[in-house]
């Protein structure tokens, strides 16, 4: 009798998968994740894709839409390359954010790997896209489906009325600055609707026919000449360009002066997909940890109510582990740190030490440790953290001596490695600080800014890149992008490096000389 | 409730928009490969897939990015086991070291993707200027005629063979004993006289037994169908394709020195579009390979193109040779043949004389089509602007070009000129049609 009950409390038992199985387990996940973690999610949509589909997602950076473009051709070869020669699997999901949060699931995977990616995506990840205040402040869930639908059909318009090659020629420029197309600082503007788009189109090719420096009628000023003036001119010049500006792409598309109202709408595109990915960027420990977090705390919720059986559990917990799994730097399949590990290390350290602190961690964490409440942590730190800030805050001496991370100091003219703080007592600090550093993208990114154009005299537009710690940028790649800058810009642009310490120039670089 | 979408029957190949954009880009990168293919590859090879590096050139997508040479960064790698701080270690060999980004490591090299057979044919055809029409035609897939094959469980209602259908529904009918209209006539009419008789118990008893037998039997009736779906077959058809004439193509080539590598490049590429028009037009295409100096040779396709062989310039035993193997192997009455010879026309000057004779008496009577092409220099093309001067061997065929409708001559100095050589062959298309 008692095998009877437990065999049908049971969500699903075989590894086939049904959309009733489907429902009936992500309802029960559903509800523990809501009453267990307090989670709070968009409504989901779940998809159910084959392989050949995850390979067209994956092309297209993960968007269920996007415009066309040889770049993600070429990387769908790629792709498809590498899984055809089972040399990588796909992933066995790909999470949206958006609202109602899009789910993909292949149809390859067994119904516990279903159950796996229902909790660590629909839950997980969905969780994280509602309530994490970058996700809140700087993407727009509501408006992003119907904005790559409005710039899919709009770049197919293009093509057809100006030709493939104009089109694609301003979409590799615009791609070669998706990086420095991002606003780092002030919270980007509201994705607008289809009407109040079109509205400003419009207004926008009007003003472009109609507006002629020619009708300026005030009187130029009568202090040219004294050098005093000269500064002030120059002073006044940046303010009405909003000078220095960090997000290239912006500058471009606001005040190039070759470019058609198509071209501008093109570039805005670019930026604002850029921009939208910008979040996830920042995020990506805290992001998949916290999805980690959740699957693995639901999964066994689910276990020990008796709701899975021990084989879907242990294929669950394969693959969990197969997740989470981080090599040693010196291990040939080392290639960096393991977001899924760390993200889920910390929190579940976050747990320990509400729960069972040590001495240690009383004096680390004095705020939280022992409280016992660490689903108010947590849901505190999803919400209001990114990678730089949740590590800064929250790695702990234990979870450093678990890892036992150390810190390699790298000059490039120095024929040694130097290791500079180990997992002791003088390391932790360092170490932490090391490591979120290492997760802050507006410091590990190279930082470009338009500092000066002059518009009424040659047109000439001036980069600055503010080189920190001798970093330089790669010569190469770097005249390539010049050249993608110049045919946006379509006058001469050069590029200072200046050191961000001591102001010093160290090099020029103009594409006159490209 | 989450909403559930079953995407699996979306249309495919969402991103086919994006390779062919990309295959546009990588244009000249891929023509090089297919070019590559088409010179160290078999003639007949280049009708199918080809797989084909994924090229660098004019596909980078450059960013501002870090250079790895210049300044001081740190590095927070897991696992240390013997390191203290302040500890010195060596950096590997050639710089990068840790932590590169993935993606960059992987030698873009080792990727190769399949090239599907029209896009190679374009990639081919790209600088041979055919016209399209042409194009359409070579790159046509042979047309098919549905045959009889059997039968199958499923197929188009139009499709039904009616006799096998009822023979399977006959056969189940009797294997699960499905009562026949008879025995139900017979119950019935038993019930019908019973019942004309005057009625007493028995006569009753009898009558309601006899009716039961009868709602069985209908009740049986009913539940085995007398055509079932499991019965039906329909007849299978198999596309075949429709039969064509064999044909047989004589590559005739001169490897003497004077013939280098530029040469035997635009010979090859020649005798590859050659083929490729045969093959559309014949079920099945034989390949002779005949090479001379002064004296001729059947080989293999490999030792045709890559093996030279010293010797002076006689052409006429190349025609003998190709003579004496159709003779031998191939009656003109079973295969349409054609003939390429490709040279420098470099020829003794008696010879000539021998090659008309030989042409014109035996070998044009038995040949669909004889073309022949000289490879000249560039530079030369200026020169020899009117047919009438040229080679040894040019002058002797000016002589046969005349007479036979089917001998065509060119020079050749570019991919580009090969195209006319085959004008005439395309214009006779039609006549070919019908007569195939």
């Amino acid at each position: 009798m008692v095998s009877q009950a437990r065999k049908s409390a049971l969500l699903f038992s075989g590894s086939d998968w049904d959309f009733n199985k489907l429902s009936r387990v992500y309802e029960e996940i559903e509800a523990i994740g809501r009453e267990e973690l307090r989670l709070d999610i968009y409504p989901v949509q779940m998809e159910i894709i084959s392989s050949e589909q995850m390979l067209d997602a994956y092309s297209s950076i993960g968007m269920p839409l996007m415009y066309r473009h040889w770049s993600f051709g070429k990387r769908f070869l790629y792709d498809e390359l590498l899984y055809r020669k089972g040399a990588r699997g796909l992933a066995y999901e790909i999470v949206i954010n958006s609202n109602p949060c899009i789910v993909y699931l292949m149809e390859e995977n067994t119904m516990a790997l279903q159950a796996l990616v229902t909790a660590h995506a629909a839950l997980g990840h969905n969780h994280f896209f509602k309530n994490n205040h970058l996700f809140r402040q700087w993407t727009d869930a509501g408006g992003i489906l119907s904005y790559l639908d409005f710039a899919k059909s709009y770049i197919a318009r293009c093509e057809e009325r100006h030709g493939l090659a104009a089109v694609e020629a301003i979409l590799d420029s615009a791609h070669a600055l998706m990086e420095q197309g991002v606003f780092r600082y002030h919270r980007p503007p509201k994705l607008s609707s289809e009407q109040q788009r079109e509205g400003l189109r419009e207004r926008l090719e009007y003003e472009e026919r109609s507006f002629s420096d020619l009708w300026r009628t005030l009187p130029p000023s009568q202090a040219k000449g004294k050098p005093e003036a000269e500064e002030e001119i120059l002073a006044e010049r940046k303010k009405s360009l909003n000078l220095p500006e960090e997000n290239l792409l912006y500058f471009l598309e606001k005040n190039s002066l070759i470019l058609e109202p198509w071209q501008r709408e093109i570039v805005r595109i670019v930026r604002v997909i850029a921009q939208y990915f910008y979040p996830q960027r920042q995020t990506q420990v805290m992001n998949e940890g916290c999805a980690t977090f959740v699957h693995y705390t639901l999964m066994n919720t689910l276990f020990d109510r008796g709701r899975l059986n021990e084989g879907a559990m242990l294929e669950i917990l394969r693959n969990h582990s197969n997740v989470i799994f981080q090599p040693a730097y010196d291990d040939p399949r080392f290639s960096g740190i393991n977001p899924y590990a760390l993200g889920l290390d910390m929190m579940q350290d976050i747990q320990r030490i509400s729960t069972a602190p040590t001495a240690e961690d009383r004096d680390w964490f004095p705020d939280i440790a022992g409280r016992g409440d660490w689903r108010d942590t947590l849901l505190d730190a999803w919400a209001n953290h990114r990678d730089e800030s949740f590590i800064r805050q929250y790695l702990s001496p234990t979870l450093i001596r678990k890892w036992r991370l150390f810190v390699l100091a790298d000059g490039a003219d120095e024929p040694h490695y130097e290791v500079a703080s180990i997992h002791n007592e003088r390391g932790y600090a360092k170490i932490r600080s090391a490591l979120a550093q290492s997760y802050d993208i507006g410091a590990s990114r190279p930082d470009i800014q338009v500092v000066d154009v002059d518009l009424l005299g040659d047109r000439h537009l001036r980069l600055q890149h503010k080189v920190k710690d001798g970093v330089m940028l790669e010569g190469q790649s770097r005249d390539a992008t010049l050249r993608h800058i110049r045919n946006l810009w379509g006058y001469d642009v050069s590029l200072a490096a200046i050191d961000a310490g001591t102001g010093a120039l160290l090099s020029e670089r103009w594409t006159k000389e490209l | 409730m989450p909403i559930f979408i079953d995407r699996r029957l979306n249309p495919k190949d969402k991103s086919l928009g994006n390779r062919q954009r990309f295959l546009r880009r990588a244009r000249e990168d891929l023509k090089r490969s297919i070019r590559d293919k088409v010179r160290a590859g078999g003639i007949a090879d280049l009708d199918r897939e080809h797989a084909v590096p994924i090229p660098r050139k004019g596909t980078g997508e450059p960013t501002f990015g870090d250079d790895k040479e210049s300044g001081r960064r740190q590095h927070i790698l897991p696992g240390n086991r013997t390191f203290s701080p302040g500890d010195l270690i060596d950096k590997p060999g050639g710089g990068g070291g840790y932590g590169s980004a993935p993606g960059t490591t992987e030698s873009e090299d080792d990727f190769r993707f399949v090239l599907s057979r029209e896009e190679v044919l374009d990639l081919f055809f790209e600088d041979l200027e055919l016209p399209d029409l042409v194009k359409l035609s070579l790159k046509q897939i042979l047309s098919f005629k549905p045959r009889r094959a059997g039968f199958a469980a499923s197929g188009a209602p139009t499709n039904i063979n009616v006799g096998r259908t009822m023979r399977n529904s006959h056969g189940r009918r009797i294997a699960l004993r499905r009562p026949k209209q008879a025995e139900v006539d017979a119950v019935a009419q038993q019930i019908a006289e019973l019942e004309s008789r005057p009625p007493d118990a028995k006569t009753r008893e009898r009558i309601e037994a006899l009716r039961e037998e009868l709602d069985r039997l209908e009740r049986r009736r009913r539940r085995i169908a007398y055509v079932d779906p499991v019965d039906i077959r329909f007849n299978r058809f198999d596309p075949q394709p429709r039969p064509n004439a064999s044909a047989v193509m004589f590559c005739l080539m001169d490897v003497s020195g004077s013939m280098g590598e530029r040469e035997k490049d635009l010979a090859k590429r020649f005798f590859v579009l050659l083929h490729l028009f045969l093959t559309r037009r014949y079920e099945r295409t034989e390949i002779v390979f005949i090479r001379h100096t002064h004296e001729a040779k059947e080989v293999d396709e490999h030792t045709f193109f890559y093996h030279t062989q010293s010797g002076g310039t006689v052409v006429s035993t190349a025609l003998e040779e190709m003579h004496r193997i159709i003779e031998e192997r191939y009656p003109a009455s079973e295969w349409n043949i054609y003939a390429a010879q490709a040279s420098d026309g470099d020829n003794f000057a008696t010879d000539s004389e021998r090659c008309i004779e030989l042409l014109d008496r035996k070998l044009m009577r038995l040949c669909q089509y004889f073309a022949y092409v000289e490879i000249i220099d560039e530079r030369e093309s200026h020169i020899f602007g009117s047919t009438e001067n040229g080679t040894s061997l040019w002058r002797a065929y000016n002589a046969v070009d005349g007479k036979w409708p089917n001998f065509q001559m060119r020079r050749i100095a570019a991919p580009a000129d090969i195209y006319p050589v085959f004008r005439e062959l395309f214009a006779r298309q039609p006549d070919l049609r019908k007569s195939a």
